[in-house]
């Protein structure tokens, strides 16, 4: 095997071998933010080393009820999220399926995607007020219209010749979508539900600076307030770790409930 | 009576300036329990027809008859093999020829007898087809041979009067092929269920047909029909008895004066000098 086999378009590597570079991957900018903060040559205001985090996370889960912002944060992303899943996978549906629901909603979705969702905040707080409610809606508007369009898509690509087979063995339109069309997108559709939770994750500041007086998001505003740099570093950090984690729960989902589609032949 | 029988059917694709003529009168008889094989010029509309048989396309004007019914939409009586991407991936191979057996119009007034024939059935096709040791693998895990195989048996699963097959065989290398040109001979004959068959390999249209339908582009229609001066049971030496080269020229020559389409030598000339 030539040694530039690594370097061949979609290439292999060996589990042992990708992992390790994942490590430096991570290692390597890690190491490098320890160096340049203790080296001194930037204001700790600027840039708070890696350890000034960490103690930031320690006095933030002792003394500032740490547990209590993921928690509530955690609500706030995933309400958004599943709500706007509870619509948009029916609505996508039937996007995906029949051509008159996706002359109807189609264009009119492409057109509010554009809309930033930061400039919804005004209206949502007239229309549902400073509660909870408020920011589960910011989460909702950031993330439903881009997943009706990613469900339909998802349904779309069904292939025709799945759905015309069991039209000739007799199936009817809803045994058609209920026994082929959802079983062949569903690992699709997983893999949407895991996508739109990063964008529900990344609407979380923009809607805790709606009247929120708790929240990594809102952590993260306040410090912003104190120039608390070093939490804001940590406040980022943990949103990202979050996400990460629930990304590979969804991943390990997906391999436990799809086992066709990880066999070796 | 004829298993199908095609009345002066149309099919126009498409509108104002787009629109083209996919079939232009069309009439046809098929006879119970036959072999027929469509092949023709790309454009002739022989899969359009096969998928107006099959109910999945509505014709512009004309009648079509399967048996005494007339044909409006698909029905489990004309079962169609496709080409590929038809088989379910999130299913056995047991689960995906038992598929049939998941839908009303196969259970409906269903007594356990049935349940047991059915899965009786499923069994006999897994054997049949070859496919009992890979009976719970998934379709991914198969050779395009062996998912062919599955695709056909699934097919078969409801004991269709007619077998509608789109080049099922396209994606196949030249060995598979002849397997299963022998396979589905042997199926066809013990199911004995009428088949139509839909090639662009002309060797397969002879080897495999009673009769050979030449079907025409623009518009689509039918051409010319050919009965295959070869016994019921096919061998393989038979592709190289005069009887079949001679047929087999015949349906080319008449596929190339048809298809429009011609070397432009003057072309090649002018590139080699």
């Amino acid at each position: 095997m030539s040694q530039s086999s690594v370097w061949k378009i979609r290439g292999w590597m060996s589990q042992r071998n990708y992992w390790i570079l994942a490590a430096v991957g991570l290692a390597v900018p890690l190491a490098g933010w320890t160096v340049l903060t203790l080296l001194g040559s930037v204001s700790r205001v600027f840039l708070p080393g890696p350890i000034d985090v960490l103690q930031r996370v320690g006095t933030w889960f002792s003394d500032d009820r740490l547990l209590d912002d993921i928690a509530i944060s955690s609500f706030r992303v995933t309400a958004g999220w599943a709500l706007s899943a509870l619509v948009a996978m029916p609505l996508g549906l039937l996007i995906g399926n029949f051509r008159v629901m996706q002359a109807l909603f189609e264009p009119l979705t492409d057109f509010v995607r554009y809309m930033p969702a930061v400039a919804f905040i005004p209206l949502v707080m007239l229309w549902v007020g400073i509660d909870e409610a408020a920011k589960v809606a910011i989460i909702f508007i950031g993330t439903f219209f881009q997943m009706v369009l990613m469900v339909a898509e998802d349904v779309r690509r069904v292939p025709m010749a799945q759905i015309e087979a069991a039209q000739t063995m007799g199936a009817t339109r809803c045994e058609v979508i209920e026994k082929v069309i959802v079983p062949s997108a569903k690992p699709a559709l997983l893999d949407t539900l895991r996508i739109t939770m990063g964008w529900a994750w990344t609407y979380l500041v923009v809607a805790e600076l709606v009247a929120a007086n708790s929240g990594l998001g809102y952590a993260i505003i306040k410090a912003q307030r104190f120039l608390q740099t070093d939490k804001i570093f940590a406040g980022i950090i943990l949103i990202g770790t979050i996400g990460l984690a629930m990304d590979q729960t969804f991943r390990f989902i997906h391999r436990r409930a799809f086992p066709y589609l990880h066999v070796r032949s | 009576m004829s298993a199908i029988s095609c009345r002066s059917v149309c099919k126009v694709f498409g509108e104002g300036q787009k629109r083209v003529t996919a079939l232009d009168n069309v009439s046809l008889d098929i006879a119970d329990g036959e072999f027929v094989t469509f092949v023709g010029a790309s454009g002739c509309g022989k899969s359009t027809l096969l998928r107006i048989l099959a109910g999945l396309e509505t014709q512009s004007a004309g009648t079509i008859r399967a048996g005494a019914a007339l044909v409006v939409g698909p029905g489990a009586d004309r079962a169609m093999v496709f080409q590929d991407y038809s088989l379910y991936p999130w299913l056995t191979v047991i689960g995906n020829i038992k598929f049939p057996r998941q839908l009303a119009a196969h259970t409906r007034d269903r007594t356990s007898a049935d349940v047991e024939s059915a899965s009786g059935r499923a069994d006999a096709l897994l054997r049949l087809m070859g496919l009992s040791h890979v009976a719970h693998a998934y379709p991914s895990q198969l050779s395009g041979g062996m998912q062919q195989r599955v695709a056909i048996a699934r097919a078969l699963m409801t004991r269709p009067r007619l077998l509608l097959m789109d080049e099922p065989f396209g994606a196949l290398d030249a060995q598979t092929r002849e397997v299963m040109h022998d396979l589905i001979l042997h199926v066809s004959a013990l199911e004995a269920c009428t088949v139509l068959f839909v090639t662009h390999d002309v060797e397969e249209a002879i080897y495999l047909g009673r009769r050979v339908i030449l079907m025409a582009p623009r518009p689509g229609r039918v051409d010319s029909i050919y009965d295959v001066p070869l016994p019921a049971e096919r061998v393989l030496t038979m592709k190289y008895t005069p009887e079949f080269l001679a047929l087999r020229f015949q349906i080319l020559e008449r596929i190339r004066e048809t298809s429009g389409l011609r070397t432009d030598l003057g072309l090649l000339q002018r590139l080699s000098q």
